[in-house]
């Protein structure tokens, strides 16, 4: 199915936003989560996606 | 010093963004003694791990984290990104920022007292990025914000304290809560003044971040700060209009 990650449309295989993850590369790395908007905790990524379903995974960066 | 009830050691926060490097960055933090880092929450691309690389940078810094929601335009953005970096960076201590204006990055007034009283109910310690209003603050601290943070001019434009008759009132109508002049800074002697005129604390970023010795300029915001405070706990005298001798006028040799 076609989702969007972080703004791009990717063909990802169906399942959950923690199997997505994990076919996307992001496996062990520190990130967290939002499905269209709303946050995701680390603890619910068992949650099914559907095509459309608008994925955010941002990760510690530089601030002021 | 507190925030939220956390003992603060030092009165210099610094940001963690555009320095030259890595070292460049750890450096003007040993330099400035700050104990506050400001950081921020960004979209990682699947086997990047620029994530993991930047957490391991400033845990080595060995200071407190506040993450921010710079770049946040409306309340369900500003509040998703709160909850994001609360998880990722294990603090509920959140900056928030809802920007309304795009050429001064202003604050969203509104938005911001909403965003404000959402995270406090969902727990999180919120530092307003806000302005020097004093009705905003008033709504802010009753939306239960325990630090205010206003700006001293726009987001990295280093023009100092643009409004010193709105800091001052602000500073005199609220004088228990800690207050961080945040934003717009770009020399120290600016720093020294928002410290003088009694705020508690100074956040920067940019000053430091594009001197062209970050380092240097980490150290010199620092001893600022320092003046600035010992000064104002000094109880500084009153300017006057008219000229007033300082050696004694008693006992002057009679020469005419």
């Amino acid at each position: 199915m076609k989702i969007m990650i972080n703004g791009t449309e990717t063909e990802v295989r169906e399942g959950t936003l923690a199997t997505i993850l994990e076919e996307l590369g992001y496996g062990d790395a520190k990130v967290a989560t939002a499905v269209n908007e709303a946050f995701v905790p680390a603890s619910a990524r068992d949650v099914a996606l559907s095509p459309g379903d608008r994925v955010e995974i941002v990760a510690p960066r530089q601030g002021g | 010093m507190q925030f939220y009830g956390t003992e603060i050691a030092s009165r210099l926060m610094l940001g963690t963004a555009q320095y030259p490097s890595p070292s460049v960055l750890a450096e003007a933090f040993r330099r400035s003694g700050a104990g506050i880092a400001t950081v921020s929450v960004r979209r990682e691309a699947g086997g990047e791990r620029a994530g993991a690389a930047f957490w391991d940078l400033v845990r080595e810094l060995g200071v407190a984290l506040l993450p921010n929601t710079a770049g946040c335009h409306s309340v369900r953005e500003a509040v998703t990104t709160a909850q994001m970096a609360r998880e990722l960076f294990d603090t509920p201590w959140i900056k928030l920022e809802v920007i309304g204006h795009a050429d001064t990055l202003q604050p969203d007034p509104f938005a911001l007292v909403q965003a404000a009283r959402i995270l406090v109910e969902e727990g999180f310690k919120v530092f307003p990025y806000t302005t020097e209003d004093v009705v905003l603050a008033d709504r802010l601290l009753s939306a239960g914000c325990e630090v205010l943070m206003p700006w001293g001019a726009p987001i990295g434009t280093g023009l100092g304290l643009t409004n010193i008759y709105g800091l001052r009132t602000l500073r005199a109508q609220f004088p228990d809560v800690p207050m961080v002049v945040d934003a717009g800074l770009g020399l120290p002697s600016q720093a020294a003044m928002a410290m003088e005129m009694g705020f508690d604390a100074v956040l920067l970023n940019t000053a430091v971040a594009k001197a062209g010795d970050p380092a240097a300029m980490a150290e010199g915001f620092a001893r600022a700060v320092e003046a600035g405070r010992l000064a104002h706990e000094a109880d500084p005298m009153e300017p006057r209009d008219m000229a007033a001798p300082s050696t004694p006028v008693i006992g002057k040799a009679f020469l005419t």
